[in-house]
């Protein structure tokens, strides 16, 4: 017999398929979110101990699915970071869930409620799989049913703008899951092989030897620009704006603060186990990587500053955080992978956090998203207010808050590069800056007097969209929202604090990767 | 905008008359131009639309071409398929041919492969399928009271013609044909282990039949054994089987338990251990869900 906590890495994909497959028979919507918070909890809570037990007993240990080993069957393999990794994104997916509650009771039909519980359910066994593979196909797979899930997520609101977004969606996302395939029917024809450790073997024997050299490198870059779409990195951001800025509350900030973070986790995983760094490193293609990121980390918050559509404005922003991880991934060093991987969590609290005090903003302002409407939101309800500035300084890159981490350890890193480190430095300063141009005008807009819709209405210059219900201003805070913005911005402040022996504890999972 | 309007713009927000941006302005149109002026650009000249779309067209043909060649002259390094001694001719290969029909019982090497070495991947397979369902119902399922009128009466209307219109022909050969056409498509789930089959393409060949009894008499006809809880319950009981058989074996064998569920004799029809159960829960999966589009698409109900 195996020890116990070895069965948690399965038993959590299992336990999150099955209940997605019994969503599918529960009618009450209040039901189908509390299977689907439970499932969560558990998951965060048996993940959190395995990555625990990992961390002390400094291994990581492969489980067998079946009775065949690995080359044969399929296998999953677990490390340190992949549950610790799991553990917090289990956290950040309960908090936004339970953040974005009002919104989704108030966008979504309540017959299909239950049916997008069933998706946030599939959703996440696929963001546990992809963390936790040790095989490439398997990888795929969950990747498909990533993409389906978070499409569906998307379109479950039913408006125009946001089936159109879902369109866009899911094409760029099935050009990226094609990409990932044609590379590994290519990996496969030249080395015969889909288990991470064999593909390892054969890939230092094709790199010592230096047959298929053509094929190898054409299929590196096939999966790293598919997993670089999916992951929304700058030429391949099209979808991201319209699917994250006119989702639900919930939709977006789980797509930005974790969908986008599962496909990085892959990609890291694929270029330390895989590849190993040394061999990536001849195929050029964390260059391109960091180039690509350079070039995003400006885009992204150009493009942020001309939106005058609150939610687009910080969909964009993800554009440009993003491009943070690829920055550092693309240095191709430890001490890079290991930013990108806090950037990786950092993010995955600051964003959720945002959106969620942005749909709680957008609610008190009778759901208008435009920035003119938005004006005093923040006295209208405080706690959102307090927690779209902390994320908000959190992005600008302010001491105590998980943004400034990120720019630390990236600067650190780039020190020990030749002719990036400049560029990275310079980057980092202008991105700063340009992240402080968009968000502080909006900090300040949110926090000043006035109800631009209120007015409006009582001087009679526009009518209530309905007249049975009038716009109410007033809204009580829902307490669930109120203890999900509490909890991320306790995490922020916790990443930005006690960042050393995050790092620290990055730096050992990664080396057991 | 010039360095002395932004100025103003400036001074103006600090006394507190304006917002601090343009963006946060009421009519601010952030991408292009209100679409009423674009028009009148391309009214008016032409050629900006023109050049853009024939930007548009040129690097998209340019992408494509080298793309094209990237991926030919990749083909072209590939081993051939077929020789002695390509990669993936390995160990792995070896063994599912050696071994398949010794360790999973099945003649059919394909089944054994997915359902028993691989099956993992094949849950997650089938639960692709479900989930795509599933979306679809999240797409287009749709209220019966909030129906556009011109749709539902445009549904009233297919109705009608379809119980007006005799289609003799059609009718007979639908009564005659489903149940053999089901009775195949149980066939091919059926001896999946035994013969080149299995649960996906029995199911697709039972999803068609329905489909096909749907169409000639209508999905009234089909609903009267299929209908919507039908559906739910099925998926439900053959995934849960799934998820139940393939997680007793997984946790088995990776804690290196004996696995009791015994083989058979291989070529019987209650052989090849899991396998036969799990064939028939994947066929019953691909069938509803082949139905199910067919019936959301059509009807946005079933």
């Amino acid at each position: 017999m195996l020890p116990f906590y070895q069965n948690i890495p399965f038993f959590s994909i299992l336990l999150s398929m099955v209940g997605g497959v019994i969503t599918s028979l529960i009618c009450s919507p209040r039901w189908a979110a509390r299977l689907h918070l439970g499932i969560l909890a558990l998951c965060c809570a048996a993940n959190g101990y395995l990555a625990w037990v990992l961390f002390h007993t400094g291994e990581s240990f492969t489980y067998m699915l079946g009775h065949y080993p690995a080359p044969w069957g399929n296998e999953l393999r677990a490390g340190p970071l992949e549950a610790m990794l799991c553990s917090l994104f289990a956290l950040v997916m309960f908090l936004c869930v339970l953040g974005g509650l009002e919104d989704i009771q108030h966008d979504i039909l309540p017959k299909k409620l239950p049916l997008y519980y069933l998706m946030l359910n599939l959703l996440w066994s696929s963001m546990l799989v992809m963390v936790y593979t040790n095989d490439l196909f398997t990888a795929y797979v969950f990747i498909e049913i990533n993409t389906i899930a978070s499409c569906a997520i998307v379109m479950a609101k039913d408006t125009g703008h946001t089936n159109m977004a879902t369109i866009r969606y899911i094409i760029m996302s099935q050009l990226g899951s094609g990409l990932f395939l044609l590379a590994l029917a290519l990996l496969y024809g030249i080395t015969g092989q889909l288990l991470f450790p064999s593909l390892r073997q054969a890939i230092e024997v094709l790199d010592t030897t230096g047959n298929y050299a053509l094929p190898l490198t054409v299929l590196t870059g096939l999966m790293v620009l598919g997993l670089a779409i999916k992951s929304a990195l700058y030429p391949f951001h099209a979808w991201l704006p319209g699917a994250h800025g006119n989702a639900t509350t919930a939709s977006s900030a789980i797509l930005s603060g974790l969908v986008l973070k599962g496909y990085i986790v892959l990609l890291i995983k694929i270029l330390y186990q895989v590849y190993t760094l040394p061999v990536a490193r001849k195929t050029h293609i964390f260059d391109v990587l960091f180039v690509l990121a350079v070039i995003a980390m400006f885009m992204g918050s150009w493009y942020a500053m001309k939106e005058n559509h609150l939610k687009r404005m910080i969909a964009y922003s993800s554009v440009a955080q993003v491009g943070y991880i690829f920055l550092g991934i693309g240095m191709g060093t430890a001490a890079g992978m290991t930013a990108a991987v806090f950037q990786i969590m950092a993010h995955a609290f600051t964003k959720p956090l945002l959106f969620v005090s942005a749909g709680e903003l957008i609610r008190v302002s009778g759901h208008h998203k435009q920035l003119y409407y938005l004006r005093g939101a923040a006295h209208r309800a405080p706690l959102a207010g307090v927690g779209f500035t902390m994320g908000g300084l959190s992005m600008i890159g302010l001491p105590l808050l998980g943004g400034f981490v990120t720019k630390l350890f990236l600067a650190q890193a780039s020190l020990e590069l030749g002719w990036q480190n400049l560029l990275a430095f310079g980057v980092l300063v202008a991105s700063s800056v340009l992240n402080a141009l968009y968000y502080l005008p909006v900090i300040l807009l949110i926090w000043t007097h006035g109800n631009p819709l209120k007015e409006e209405l009582d001087s009679g210059a526009r009518t209530a969209p309905c007249r049975s219900k009038p716009v109410v201003f007033d809204l009580p805070m829902p307490p669930a929202f109120a203890a999900s913005a509490l909890c991320l911005m306790a995490g922020v402040v916790f990443l930005g604090v006690f960042f050393n022996p995050v790092s620290v504890l990055i730096h050992q999972g990664l080396a057991l990767l | 905008m010039s360095a002395k309007e932004l100025w103003g713009r400036f001074a103006a927000w600090v006394n507190g008359e304006a917002a601090p941006a343009a963006r946060f302005e009421k009519d601010y149109r952030p991408h292009l131009p209100s679409p009423r002026r674009r028009r009148q650009e391309e009214d008016s000249t032409g050629h900006a639309k023109t050049h853009e779309v024939l930007l548009y067209r040129v690097s998209t043909v340019l992408a494509s071409v080298a793309l094209i060649g990237i991926l030919l002259a990749t083909v072209t390094q590939l081993p051939l398929h077929g020789t002695p001694g390509t990669p993936d001719q390995n160990e792995v290969a070896l063994r599912y041919v050696e071994k398949g029909l010794e360790e999973t019982g099945a003649v059919n090497l394909v089944s054994g492969m997915i359902l028993d070495y691989r099956a993992f991947d094949t849950f997650g397979e089938s639960c692709v399928l479900f989930l795509t369902a599933m979306s679809v119902f999240v797409l287009l399922w749709n209220d019966k009271h909030s129906l556009p009128p011109k749709l539902e009466a445009e549904r009233k209307e297919d109705d009608q013609i379809l119980a007006e219109e005799e289609m003799h022909l059609l009718r007979h050969a639908a009564h005659f044909l489903t149940p053999f056409i089901l009775l195949f498509g149980i066939y091919v789930v059926i001896n999946g282990h035994l013969s080149p089959g299995g649960g996906f393409s029995g199911g697709i060949i039972i999803g068609s039949g329905l489909i096909f009894y749907a169409t000639a008499c209508g999905q009234k006809a089909v609903s009267r054994f299929f209908d919507r809880k039908a559906f739910y319950i099925l998926n439900f009981i053959c995934l849960a089987i799934y998820a139940g058989a393939k997680s007793y074996s997984f946790f088995l064998g990776a804690n290196h338990l004996e696995n009791p569920i015994p083989k058979g004799i291989p070529g019987a029809i209650l052989s090849g251990g899991m396998i036969l159960p799990l064939n028939i829960c994947v066929g019953i999966v691909v069938a509803c869900t082949m139905y199910a589009f067919y019936a959301l698409f059509n009807k946005g109900d079933f």
